[in-house]
């Protein structure tokens, strides 16, 4: 135990990256009663292996790091159902956006959920905390280009999911929406 | 209307997006059974350091 320094330990920081840690198993579990049962999972482990822990390191990193290796182990031992749910799911249904081309923001996650989980770990990590390409590789212990790909795939089919790739989507093409539209109110012209 | 434009606009609202819903996760409350958990385990810390050598996984 390293308490012959002044540098405070690390383990008295772990309860900052709690919010984080939290945030990081939703976007991976979908479901808070797992991604809770994850970070308590994840904490356990992180204590055991503190001594693993370089300091001075980005600590939130490697949290992340253990909370999905955790994930993924758990993942494994469950083995198909969640996965069958990625693929089937992935299938179904788009989300079309509000006029205006925007989404609302429980429709966005709704269709993110259906991401496989890859491409949701990867565009979380970069796209929402800010890590970079690097970093994010290394959480997940692949290159940079698969992150890379994992993200240009995820907002491909986001994209696709969304229906929001190509503008004849957002303009409205049926005529009698459009009539309806334009009689009641001023059409909002594509912003997109 | 081109689609380099179109394809950062795209971009930045899916970013945007993603931003939003972790910091809608981010912004709830971390329950108490975490604070327990931490608590839980440093106490058992301080104790192994005190018996000095007992050590096991």
């Amino acid at each position: 135990m390293a308490t012959d320094s002044d540098a405070p330990d690390p383990r008295d920081e772990v309860v900052e990256h709690l919010p984080a840690m939290r945030a990081f198993a939703a976007s991976l579990t979908r479901n808070s009663a797992a991604a809770d049962d994850l970070v308590q999972d994840t904490i356990v482990k992180a204590w055991k292996n503190f001594d693993k822990f370089q300091e001075g390191t980005n600590l939130r990193a490697w949290l992340f790091t253990i909370l999905r290796n955790t994930f993924y182990s758990d993942l494994r031992k469950k083995k198909r159902e969640v996965e069958d749910v990625d693929g089937v799911m992935a299938g179904t249904l788009s989300e079309k956006p509000h006029h205006d081309g925007r989404l609302a923001l429980m429709d966005f996650e709704k269709v993110f959920q259906r991401l496989p989980v890859e491409q949701r770990e990867a565009l979380i990590l970069v796209g929402a905390t800010g890590m970079s390409y690097e970093e994010a590789a290394e959480t997940c212990g692949v290159a940079i280009g698969t992150i890379k790909s994992r993200i240009n795939r995820g907002r491909a089919r986001l994209a696709e999911l969304l229906d929001i790739n190509d503008d004849d989507s957002i303009e409205m093409t049926d005529q009698a929406t459009m009539a309806v539209v334009t009689s009641g109110m001023s059409v909002r012209k594509n912003t997109g | 209307m081109t689609d380099d434009k179109d394809k950062d606009n795209l971009e930045q609202q899916i970013d945007e997006n993603l931003r939003k819903v972790f910091q809608r996760h981010l912004e709830e409350e971390v329950p108490d059974k975490f604070m327990d958990l931490l608590a839980q385990l440093k106490k058992a810390d301080e104790k192994a350091d005190e018996k000095g050598s007992a050590h096991g996984d």
